[in-house]
């Protein structure tokens, strides 16, 4: 706030409660006339053969009325209010809002002191854990990976039993904590559009679907090239490089042929954004235990 | 000539004189009386009184028959217990009570200010303490005017501690239906209890000693909302306290041998005890006013004078206008047929929708995720958040089902323990085969039943989105 809007809030409210306070004190007396009858005086107003009184206010009025602005002003002196004045106590609400947190942060802390010297595989088994791992779930990974970690369009499942960076529940904490970056190369320069159509194709037949056998031959030793380092010989993947498994039909861009050209054209560059500075470690724990969970038949063991 | 003088005669030549607009009311020193009304009053105020203290005291199922517990957001109330979501019954209740107090109203007028509201009856116990210590209303009053002396010290000492006492109780009772009251006084004793609590059982404390002791009558006039348009629920034939001005009028001091017919005075002796006695210091020979209460004092001490002069009761008595003025009073009008209805209806829908409550509450919501629906593989799913909220007074765990025109299947539920008013939200897919599936939209019911008592259910049905059918 600069000086002028801050001097201008201050005249305002000041000026403000000066006047309703002048209000007050200089209508402490009324003007009645001398010859009317002070017990039954009335204000004039007749309404339906009605009349109104004239009895004086009830004096406790006029001291609450002055203990408000007794309060006014001890809370601009207190409180922010004044302008840019921070009040003696030095209130704001981000203070407010860490103390609060704080207070959680002790009230859960001890809970998930617990959690965390559990392993995850155990967690994964605690309905009570389950349950924070439901929250902070829905909080912290739902927008991408989907409320029930079905994942999206570019987003993985975390459900099926398809891991691109490893399922082990080490693997998942750490892919929590430090994030994951994929690197899908563009190939329509080296490759061109027939050669990533021949690799498609030797793609497709790894997964041993419909395919053309002609172009697919081609492909192979392309792919043996150019992928093979990364997909592995059997195109199976390599969780160290998040290189997923072409074999199976979980597919992150989408399995159609098409779909499997145009990654293969402009590549793709999957993030999963490091947690550990977000969320505490123990927070973590939880939520890579409900992580693995997910993929857990949970119907059949109870 | 000062300038106050000049002042003071300009005043006088304009006629007009400058009074405060605000003034402090006349303490109000009350007459003892006793009589029916009285009696009576005490019947309705004690169990009343009596039902508030001992109330935080039972157990009803191991917990306190009634606590407000604030924290974890649950009424519990007698047999039942309500969530955050019952808010309704809440407010319907306030509704219902407000009816009835309007009803009541036109019938028999305020009574429940003079018989039943709080202000009154613990404004009845601080003036029996003061009976108690100081004696009755002159005894007060010369009292009020000594100058301080050992005796009037100990007279007002034991007086407001005796309403210190009160207001105590008063306030740790009042704490205890939000805190439970074992662990309140425990905690108070050994100076281990949440500071707010602390906190509120003084604030409490010291409200009841201002509000019964100082306030009082201050309170049914310019404080309570009821009061204020109580008024307007009159009518002629409203029961309520009237002076029978037509036998009263001329009133005028008489010996007991006089005969009033021949010095020309009605039966009002003018003997000001209906004056003495008012707790609102009105006149109620003045008519009907806005600040009467309705507690029948006055009634009483007529009553009493009445005796004692010979004449026939009910000079000041529970009546109406029209009985006062035409003999006959119309019980049965559309004003009180109307509200009576209205509360009735109120009644039997409230009392019906509580029988019906559900021990289990489900809200489903579509996900809100980039996609209508997902395709794995040769399913179509869609992804919905349950919110499972258990209303029982136990933990259960909930199987859900699901049914509709196709084969739905579910997949990811979890079956949690939810306990006492928990809610629960968990996301769950709803699956069936895309060759199944011979539309784009459908409706899919889910249902949640209590593992270990079927009784215990509820069904929310919603939609199922399927990808647009591709031309055959």
């Amino acid at each position: 706030m600069s000086t002028f809007w801050s001097l201008w809030i201050i005249v305002l409210t000041l000026t403000n409660l000066a006047l309703l306070l002048w209000v007050l004190l200089a209508n402490r007396k009324v003007a009645v006339r001398d010859d009317e009858d002070p017990e039954n005086r009335t204000t004039g107003h007749v309404y339906d053969g009605i009349e109104e009184y004239d009895n004086p206010l009830p004096r406790w009025w006029f001291k609450m009325f002055i203990a408000t602005f007794i309060f006014a002003g001890v809370y601009l002196i207190l409180y922010p209010g004044l302008g840019s004045f921070p009040g003696v106590l030095g209130w704001t609400q981000e203070k407010e809002l860490r103390g609060h947190q704080q207070q959680a942060q002790a009230r859960f802390s001890e809970q998930f002191g617990e959690y965390a010297q559990t392993p995850i595989e155990e967690l994964a088994r605690d309905p009570q854990a389950m349950k924070m791992g439901l929250r902070l779930f829905a909080n912290n990974c739902a927008v991408c990976h989907g409320s029930d970690g079905g994942g999206n369009w570019g987003f993985p499942n975390l459900t099926d039993d398809a891991w691109q960076w490893g399922g082990e529940p080490e693997r998942i904490k750490q892919t929590l904590v430090q994030g994951r970056k994929a690197a899908m190369p563009a190939w329509s320069g080296s490759l061109g559009e027939q050669g990533i159509a021949e690799v498609t194709e030797y793609v497709l037949s790894m997964g041993e679907r419909e395919h053309d056998a002609e172009l697919a031959a081609a492909g192979e030793q392309k792919f043996m090239r150019n992928c093979a380092a990364c997909h592995g010989a059997d195109g199976t993947g390599n969780i160290n490089l998040g290189a997923p498994n072409l074999t199976d039909d979980v597919w992150l861009y989408g399995g159609e042929p098409s779909d499997i050209r145009q990654t293969l054209r402009v590549g793709r560059n999957g993030v999963m954004p490091a947690q550990g500075e977000l969320l505490k470690d123990d927070r973590i724990h939880i939520l890579a235990a409900y992580v693995y969970s997910l993929s857990m038949n949970y119907d059949e063991e109870e | 000539m000062t300038k106050k003088s000049k002042q003071a005669e300009q005043d006088q030549d304009t006629g007009i004189r400058y009074v405060n607009l605000y003034e402090a009311d006349d303490k109000v020193y009350m007459r003892r009386i006793t009589g029916f009304y009285q009696k009576l009053r005490r019947y309705t105020g004690m169990p009343l009184l009596a039902a508030y203290l001992l109330m935080p005291w039972l157990v009803i199922d191991g917990r306190p028959a009634m606590l407000f517990d604030l924290p974890e957001r649950r009424f519990h109330v007698l047999w039942l217990s309500f969530g955050p979501q019952d808010g309704m019954f809440l407010a319907w209740l306030l509704i219902i009570a407000a009816f009835m107090l309007f009803t009541v109203t036109v019938l028999v007028g305020r009574v429940w200010c003079g018989f039943t509201c709080p202000q009154t009856v613990w404004t009845q116990m601080f003036i029996w303490a003061e009976f108690l210590c100081e004696g009755d209303r002159n005894k007060r009053m010369k009292l009020d005017a000594r100058p301080w002396g050992p005796e009037k010290v100990v007279r007002k000492g034991a007086k407001h501690g005796i309403w210190l006492l009160i207001a105590l109780v008063t306030a740790l009772t009042f704490v205890g239906y939000f805190v439970p009251i074992r662990e309140l006084l425990v905690g108070l004793a050994t100076i281990d209890v949440h500071p707010a609590a602390a906190f509120w059982v003084f604030f409490f404390t010291a409200a009841t000693y201002m509000n019964a002791g100082f306030l009082r009558e201050q309170v049914c006039k310019y404080m309570c909302p009821y009061a204020r348009f109580q008024s307007v629920m009159y009518d002629k034939d409203t029961l309520t306290v009237f002076y029978n001005y037509v036998r009263g009028e001329p009133r005028g001091p008489r010996k007991p041998t006089d005969d009033p017919g021949e010095k020309g005075l009605g039966d009002c002796i003018d003997c000001s005890w209906c004056v003495q006695v008012c707790p609102v210091d009105i006149d109620i020979r003045d008519g009907l006013q806005a600040d009467c209460i309705d507690c029948g004092l006055c009634v009483d001490a007529c009553n009493q004078v009445m005796d004692r002069m010979d004449y026939p009761r009910g000079l000041i008595s529970f009546t109406t206008e029209d009985a006062i003025e035409k003999g006959h009073t119309k019980v049965f009008r559309p004003r009180l047929l109307g509200y009576g209805a209205v509360l009735l209806v109120m009644l039997s829908v409230f009392t019906y929708a509580l029988s019906a409550r559900l021990p289990v509450g489900l809200d489903v919501l579509r996900d809100r995720g980039m996609r209508m629906y997902r395709i794995s593989g040769p399913d179509v799913e869609n992804v919905y958040t349950l919110k499972i909220n258990n209303k029982d007074r136990d933990t259960h765990i909930y199987d859900l089902s699901v049914s509709g025109d196709y084969p739905f299947e579910l997949e990811g539920y979890r079956p949690l323990p939810v306990s006492e008013g928990e809610v629960l939200t968990l996301p769950v897919r709803v699956v069936v085969p895309r060759e199944a599936l011979d539309t784009v939209k459908t409706s899919v019911t889910l249902r949640v039943e209590a593992r270990e008592n079927p009784e215990i259910y509820t069904e929310h049905t919603t939609t199922f989105i399927g990808p647009a059918l591709r031309d055959q």
